[in-house]
């Protein structure tokens, strides 16, 4: 298929664009296979480059033969382009709308991005299952890396390596596995150094209406218990939609089944809840004619900061029964492929330091997200102005962010990245040049998609030096203990930097965090100086000794 | 000490209320001025909680474990104790009920607080802010503006101070014309004057208009603060009640200014509600601050039902409105409510503090509190219960005035030189009846208690602690700090204070505070400073010393 038959109309001359926060720019609007492009031709005015992937939904307009189109991106912002004449106006509408809504992936962007800089280091070798699991056998011997699944038949949202406990064979996985949602068995998410205790995660198991067990099943997750402890599965669902999951062939864990277990029932909502509640949130957001009454009562009612506690909480139990009951834990929830992965990497975040860095970070995206099979694709297809009937979009991953975003609120010192850098992973998570959240599963996007291959990772590009620097939070001090944030509603909040953005000017906050850094600047350049005075003055006086003695 | 009928009790357990393991037991000592509790572990950690500061005791049933005493501080610190036998419990609690809640001005702990400081400096605190030299700073007296002597002794209203600044144009008989025209005699005078527009802020309470009375004096004098802005045409008058509230006050004979008959004048009513209702609704803010281990639904929704954020964003509005009419327009306004002590004097300060940087400094801040508040008859011992009195007298007005200040904090992070914890403080000491200077309710009472000779100043205190109190974000010449501040009022910019109603999740949730790292870095980095001009000098000493080799 040709670009070039969607767009009906590929310019239009004197287009007015009003965006928040910069001034009205008049120009010309061109369409692209992949950009909507607003350029004045004037060199101090900024022009607009936007994705049509990043285009959530739009709205026209007419006031005689002026049109005007709303854009509303998937980054929560809205523009309006004013165009004269009716029919371009129509054309650029239906244009964009095409364009955006491509259901080919290979069409995407991504594959047709070159990158303006030299890749130095590959973000797609970067974090490997391999590596992970070297750094896992430098801590303890009981695991090994199962191949079980190299060619995606075991489990089509697994990667092809996955760690299992090293005294299960792969035909003891391959039986858990045909007992577990999805294929997904049992598999290590995190390994706890200081006591040797291990979150794992998986699908449900599917023990139906008629209580089916799986000997292997059970197997499988007993070898990771030390000989007299119990372990904690932290079904991420409550108690009644684990039993009627049953009726679809679903289940949970039978007490009798798995007697060295404690199963806990969380209540973290399903994906079409959670995309309903972005799209309220948004909405009461964007709405500045509230009452603070009217405001308050939709934060409510969208119940967004709910779900942010719910997951949080959870990720705290997780990382609770490990830490301080000492005790390993299983993690699942339906399909083991949303809420567990949220529960897993928070509960990592709280638990090892070496997350909260840059670089762990991005290991703990790939490692918890990417090659853990959450479905980018499907689940940010949409954000939150698609008025079409939602499919499988949910803003899973947006959570994911918001909780992190809260701990960093809390232990502002603790992490080495700022909020710079999740807004940034949220952008790139819905659209993107990058093929990095392309794809719903590791075996699509190595296999099908070739996207290490066909496009560049978001991680090439983050870790350039001159990237970085916008993302180093500047009062990072490592800390090495494990953080414990405090999930009570008084201390939660609303996450202006992603959903008050396009509203409110940040102006004086950007002024304050500029503050901060120039503070820590200067503070390092005295430093600097003091230690190399403190350097030449002792050079000097062991020169000057001799000349001391007349 | 009659109050105290069981001065010691031990095996008492304090408990941490939100992790209830880390409870610890010790020893509780109640001496004349402070509960103490001491641990009985190594450290001997001791607890001090002022009776003054002691809002409400309750004691739940007893349970098999002990009797349960629940001490709620009036700034929303809460102690939970529990004692072996329920007889201690009952007397701790009558004589804490006793102790906290004196009749006399004379019990108030100020008057037998001691601190080292000598007679010479004590008198000396007492003068270290200067409201003359605050309004000499705005250009007050001028050509236009002078001191008037008419309060002299507080014979036109004694909840006045005795120096007031007026129009040179008014007369004596037209000061005390409008006075007798004022609820409680408070007649419009200035509060701040703009100097870039020439603008002013004035201030009283409502006039007597009732249906149809008027005062040609009191008419005057508002023609007069008019004239006094040579460039204005007109003026406003902001009513800062609901504009039902003022109607109903004009069938008691007060009421609000009949257009018809003051000339150029434009009526703006703002719409913060009563003090009963602020009463309420701070209960309620307080009930959810202290909630235990709350849904986020009954969160919002009793943040919601709580009306407090509703209320302080009226409180801002009000300001934000005066500051456009007085900086933007070059208009002069005045200020009324009732009485003129409430609502007018939290308008005028905010709208100060958005006006002025100086009120965005520590000693202006508590300028701005001496002189809009203090000086100008803010009931403070009715409002903050310093006596056991009338409860409906009781209620937060200033504690909206401290959040407005916090939620413009949120805002502008750069523009203040204080920080949270500074605000903090100012609302512990306006309750803790520690220091004189918020006892009573007018300066004409402190004066007759004798204040400046019989307690302390928190003023020159607080000064000399101010390094706790600094904003390490602050600097006097950021464009953020100068000039005037122009908030955003839409709701979700309003957040809940949880540094004040929320005390103890504050410690939890903030265990890196980013200000005092911050603060520390700057220390170090004024620390490498001294070193750096230190190593610098020594080379010219080595130099003067060989010179005349």
């Amino acid at each position: 298929m040709e670009f070039a038959e969607l767009i009906k109309t590929p310019r239009v001359d004197g287009v007015v664009l009003h965006r928040p926060f910069l001034p009205t720019v008049e120009g010309t609007l061109c369409l692209t296979g992949h950009h909507l492009i607003l350029s004045s031709r004037q060199d101090n005015t900024e022009e607009l480059w936007l994705l049509h992937s990043n285009i959530d939904a739009i709205e026209k307009r007419f006031i005689g033969s002026l049109g005007t189109i709303i854009v509303k991106c998937k980054d929560l912002r809205i523009i309006q382009l004013d165009i004269p004449g009716m029919e371009e106006c129509l054309n650029i509408a239906s244009s964009i709308e095409a364009l955006s809504t491509l259901d080919s992936v290979s069409l995407m962007y991504p594959f047709f991005y070159r990158p303006m800089f030299e890749v130095i280091e590959d973000g797609w070798h970067l974090f490997s299952p391999e590596e992970a699991f070297k750094d896992l056998e430098s801590m303890t011997d009981e695991w090994r890396l199962s191949e079980v699944n190299k060619d995606f038949t075991v489990c089509p949202s697994y990667p092809s390596l996955v760690t299992v406990p090293k005294d299960i064979d792969d035909d003891t996985l391959c039986k858990a596995a045909a007992f577990r949602h999805g294929g997904r068995f049992p598999v290590l998410s995190y390994y706890h150094k200081k006591n040797g205790m291990v979150m794992m995660r998986a699908g449900q198991p599917l023990t139906g209406t008629n209580g089916r067990r799986c000997k292997e099943d059970e197997k499988l997750i007993n070898a990771t218990l030390r000989a007299g402890k119990r372990g904690y599965i932290i079904d991420t669902r409550t108690i009644a939609v684990a039993q009627q999951a049953k009726a679809r062939g679903g289940g949970f864990e039978q007490e009798a089944n798995y007697p060295q277990w404690r199963r806990i029932h969380k209540a973290i909502e399903r994906s079409n809840i959670l995309q309903e509640s972005l799209i309220k949130l948004v909405e009461a957001c964007n709405d500045q004619s509230n009452s603070m009454d009217r405001w308050l009562s939709k934060l409510e009612a969208s119940n967004w900061q709910s779900h942010v506690k719910e997951i949080l909480t959870t990720a705290c139990l997780a990382a609770q029964c490990i830490d301080r009951s000492g005790a390993s834990v299983l993690v699942h929830g339906t399909e083991g492929t949303d809420s567990t992965l949220q529960v897993t990497s928070l509960a990592q975040i709280i638990l090892e330091p070496a997350c909260r860095t840059i670089r762990g970070f991005q290991a703990l995206v790939e490692r918890e997200w990417l090659q853990a099979g959450h479905p980018f694709q499907q689940r940010c297809a949409q954000s939150a102005y698609s008025n079409g009937k939602p499919r499988s979009e949910a803003p899973v991953f947006l959570l994911f962010l918001d909780c992190v975003w809260q701990i960093l609120r809390q232990f502002p010192c603790s992490f080495q990245f700022n909020e710079h850098f999740l807004i940034t992973l949220f952008e790139h998570a819905y659209a993107s040049q990058f093929g990095t959240f392309l794809g719903n599963s590791a075996a699509e996007s190595r296999v099908k998609l070739k996207l290490s291959r066909k496009t560049v990772s978001l991680w090439s590009w983050v870790n350039r030096p001159q990237e970085l620097e916008r993302f180093v939070n500047p009062l990072y001090e490592p800390n090495s203990l494990v953080i414990w944030p405090s999930v009570a509603p008084q201390s939660l909040l609303l996450w202006e930097g992603v959903f008050l953005r396009w509203n409110r000017s940040t102006k004086f906050l950007d002024e304050a965090y500029e503050e901060m850094v120039h503070i820590i600047e200067y503070n390092k350049e005295l430093q600097n100086k003091v230690n190399s005075l403190r350097r030449q003055l002792a050079q000097l006086e062991t020169e000057d000794s001799p000349l001391q003695t007349p | 000490m009659e109050h105290i009928r069981t001065p010691k009790v031990e095996n008492v357990r304090l408990i941490d209320r939100l992790t209830p393991r880390k409870s610890v037991v010790g020893t509780l000592y109640l001496s004349s001025t402070h509960t103490i509790f001491v641990e009985n572990s190594d450290a001997r950690r001791e607890t001090w909680v002022l009776h003054s500061l002691v809002g409400s005791i309750e004691r739940p049933p007893t349970t098999p474990s002990g009797s349960p005493l629940v001490i709620r501080c009036k700034n929303f610190q809460v102690y939970q104790l529990l004692l072996p036998q329920e007889k201690d419990c009952v007397d701790i609690q009558a004589s804490l009920i006793r102790l906290s809640r004196p009749d006399r001005y004379g019990e108030l702990f100020c008057f037998s607080f001691q601190p080292n400081v000598d007679k010479e400096e004590r008198e000396k605190a007492w003068g270290f802010l200067d409201l003359h030299a605050e309004f000499s700073r705005m250009g007050i007296p001028s050509n236009l503006w002078h001191i008037t002597p008419a309060n002299h002794e507080y014979r036109v209203c004694d909840t006045y101070p005795s120096e007031l600044f007026v129009p040179k144009s008014a007369s004596p008989a037209v000061i005390v014309g409008s006075a007798k025209f004022r609820s409680r005699g408070r007649l419009p005078v200035l509060s701040y004057f703009h100097r870039d527009t020439s603008a002013a802020v004035c201030r009283s309470s409502q006039p007597l208009s009732g249906f149809s009375a008027r005062s040609l004096e009191d008419e005057q004098m508002l023609q007069a603060i008019m004239k006094s802005n040579p460039a204005s045409e007109y003026m406003y008058v902001v009513d800062t009640r609901p504009k039902l509230n003022a109607m109903a006050n004009r069938a008691a004979g007060k009421g609000y200014e009949n257009e018809d008959h003051y000339t150029n004048i434009k009526l703006h009513f703002i719409g913060i509600e009563n003090i009963h209702v602020m009463r309420n609704s701070q209960q309620k803010i307080t009930d959810v601050g202290d909630m235990r281990s709350p849904s986020m639904g009954d969160f919002l929704w009793g943040l919601e039902n709580s009306g407090w954020l509703k209320h302080i964003k009226a409180v801002l509005d009000a300001g934000v409105f005066i500051v456009k009419a007085v900086a933007e327009e070059g208009v002069s306004v005045l200020v009324h409510c009732s009485d003129g002590w409430d609502r007018t004097a939290q308008a005028c300060s905010v709208a100060s503090v958005l006006l002025d940087p100086f009120y965005r400094t520590i000693r202006g801040l508590m300028v701005l509190i001496e002189k809009d508040w203090v000086s100008f008859g803010h009931k403070f011992s009715h409002r903050y219960s310093h006596l056991e009195g009338d409860p409906k007298e009781v209620s937060p007005v200033i504690d909206q005035f401290l959040e407005c200040v916090w939620q413009l904090m949120e805002q502008f992070p750069c523009a203040f030189e204080f920080n949270e914890r500074f605000l903090l403080q100012l609302h512990t000491h306006i309750h803790s009846c520690q220091y004189g200077n918020f006892i009573g309710n007018s300066q004409k009472e402190r004066r007759d208690l004798r204040i400046n000779e019989r307690t302390h100043s928190v003023w020159p205190h607080l000064w000399e602690n101010r390094a706790e109190y600094i904003n390490p974000l602050y600097r006097a010449d950021h464009s953020q700090s100068k000039g005037i501040l122009r908030p955003v009022t839409t709701p979700y910019c309003f957040k809940f204070w949880k540094g004040m109603y929320s005390p103890a999740e504050r410690g939890v949730a903030l265990r890196q505070s980013p200000s005092d790292s911050l603060n520390a870095v700057r220390e170090e980095s004024q620390q490498l400073e001294e070193e750096l001009s230190a190593h610098q000098e020594v080379p010219r000493e080595t130099d003067a010393g060989q010179a005349p080799n």
